[in-house]
């Protein structure tokens, strides 16, 4: 169970990471301001999460 | 794209950037608070719990442990602060003992931490203060505000439902970060397992005889100005809630730890160890869901206007009125509590006595609150101050 458990972690902050760089790309390609603002919001918990901090 | 939108693309992604660092900041600090305790003339040895479970050492759960002998032999008692952080009354309490109790004969081994990977978050949603101030003559410590639970950055993630170990008993899914509910523990298991199997493999290796875990509970729970106690603690427990109330001005009662119910230090200590096991609850209005403003200062005057209210209709299982709960009365109840515990003990173990001296009672820090007491880790050797 110990085992699992870690394995679920680390895939756990791995798909953060994913989550937190498609955001960042989003970021990047954003026409409107009000988007940019949404995806940087967003982005904040995953970076969060992937240094953690939190 | 064009230059106006890469200009105000940099201009939002440097305003988060600096949003993100300070909230950043915040988190880092309050993990990382370092929190000096002198080490009181009593402390002869500091150690860790990876001394009784190598693999706690590095982790966010090893908790210093604080030694504290007399020169004749005796008993040992262990105390245990910290096994909920968020109940701040057992820790102060028991750093008070370690930074004034000495022994004249027997052990006393003391953890501030218990539940150390706990002290270093706060409930997620429940806009806790992340730290809080004991005022002092010598400007006032500040203290980690904690959880209930072990970190989810050090151990995560939750179960569907906890299946306690070794009983098989289900418990509530968070319960698997609850110290409090992972006793016996286990040497491979989670980190709070593996925790609970370190304060079990101390007081085996140790022989304790007494083991004490201080807490603080709602007011809308009904274990609470209580003594919980396995039942080979009865008697003991009965004489000492009957001494405190006749003597020390505060009501205590005596429960006994039920039989079934796993996980709990008053059960599990007790069932798979020589020790006596007690837990004590203090009260402590911040916990109650019908609080107010969840601030420092509620955490610490135990007052709050709506649970008086709840009070009044009849909603509660310990009294308050617009006084509140002092922090002061809270640990000072619990300071009387371990210091007449030994008292007992040692009245009835002659052989197996824990005489302790220089533990502030209630009626001192009723007298003076809980600043008077700590030290001032500025005025003592560096090497009588160690860091929670």
């Amino acid at each position: 169970m110990i085992t699992l458990q870690s394995v679920i972690t680390l895939a756990y902050y791995a798909l953060t990471a994913v989550a937190a760089a498609l955001l960042v790309y989003n970021f990047v390609k954003a026409k409107s301001w009000e988007r940019e603002v949404l995806y940087l919001i967003v982005l904040v918990p995953f970076v969060l999460r992937v240094f953690h901090l939190k | 794209m064009t230059r106006t939108d890469l200009a105000r693309k940099l201009l939002l992604g440097a305003l988060a950037v600096v949003f993100l660092s300070a909230a950043g900041k915040s988190f880092y600090d309050h993990r990382h608070l370092r929190e000096p305790v002198v080490l009181g003339p009593g402390v002869t040895r500091v150690t860790t719990l990876a001394e009784f479970n190598e693999t706690l050492r590095g982790t966010a759960s090893d908790a210093n442990i604080y030694i504290l002998e007399g020169k004749e032999p005796g008993g040992t008692a262990v105390v245990f602060g910290g096994t909920h952080p968020e109940e701040p009354a057992g820790r102060l309490a028991a750093w008070l003992i370690v930074e004034h109790a000495t022994l004249e004969r027997g052990r006393l081994i003391v953890a501030l931490s218990a539940n150390r990977s706990a002290s270093t978050v706060t409930r997620p949603s429940a806009a806790y203060p992340a730290t809080y101030t004991i005022p002092t003559a010598w400007g006032g410590q500040t203290f980690r505000m904690g959880d209930r639970f072990t970190n989810p950055l050090d151990q995560w993630p939750d179960p569907e439902v906890f299946i306690h170990y070794p009983s098989g008993q289900y418990l509530a899914y968070v319960d698997v970060r609850n110290l409090n509910r992972a006793f016996p523990g286990r040497p491979n298991g989670t980190l709070t397992e593996r925790t609970t199997y370190a304060f079990m493999e101390l007081i085996r290796r140790e022989k304790v005889d007494v083991a004490i875990d201080l807490h603080e509970a709602e007011l809308q729970y009904p274990v609470i100005n209580t003594i919980v106690t396995h039942q080979k603690g009865q008697d003991m427990a009965t004489m000492v809630s009957m001494t405190l109330t006749d003597l020390e001005g505060f009501q205590i009662g005596t429960e006994f730890s039920p039989l079934n119910l796993h996980g709990l230090s008053h059960r599990e200590i007790g069932d798979h160890s020589q020790a006596v096991s007690l837990l004590f609850e203090a009260p402590q209005p911040f916990l109650d869901a019908t609080r107010g403003r969840t601030n420092a200062d509620v955490l610490l005057s135990g007052r709050d206007e709506f649970v008086v209210k709840a009070g009044r209709h009849g909603l509660l299982f310990a009294p308050i009125d617009e006084k509140g709960w002092p922090i002061a009365l809270r640990v000072g109840r619990h300071t009387s509590s371990v210091a007449q515990t030994l008292a007992t003990w040692s009245e009835d173990n002659p052989e197996r006595a824990i005489v302790a001296a220089g533990i502030p009672r209630y009626a001192d820090l009723v007298k003076h609150g809980v600043g008077h007491f700590l030290r001032d880790p500025r005025q003592a050797p560096r090497d009588r101050v160690a860091y929670e």
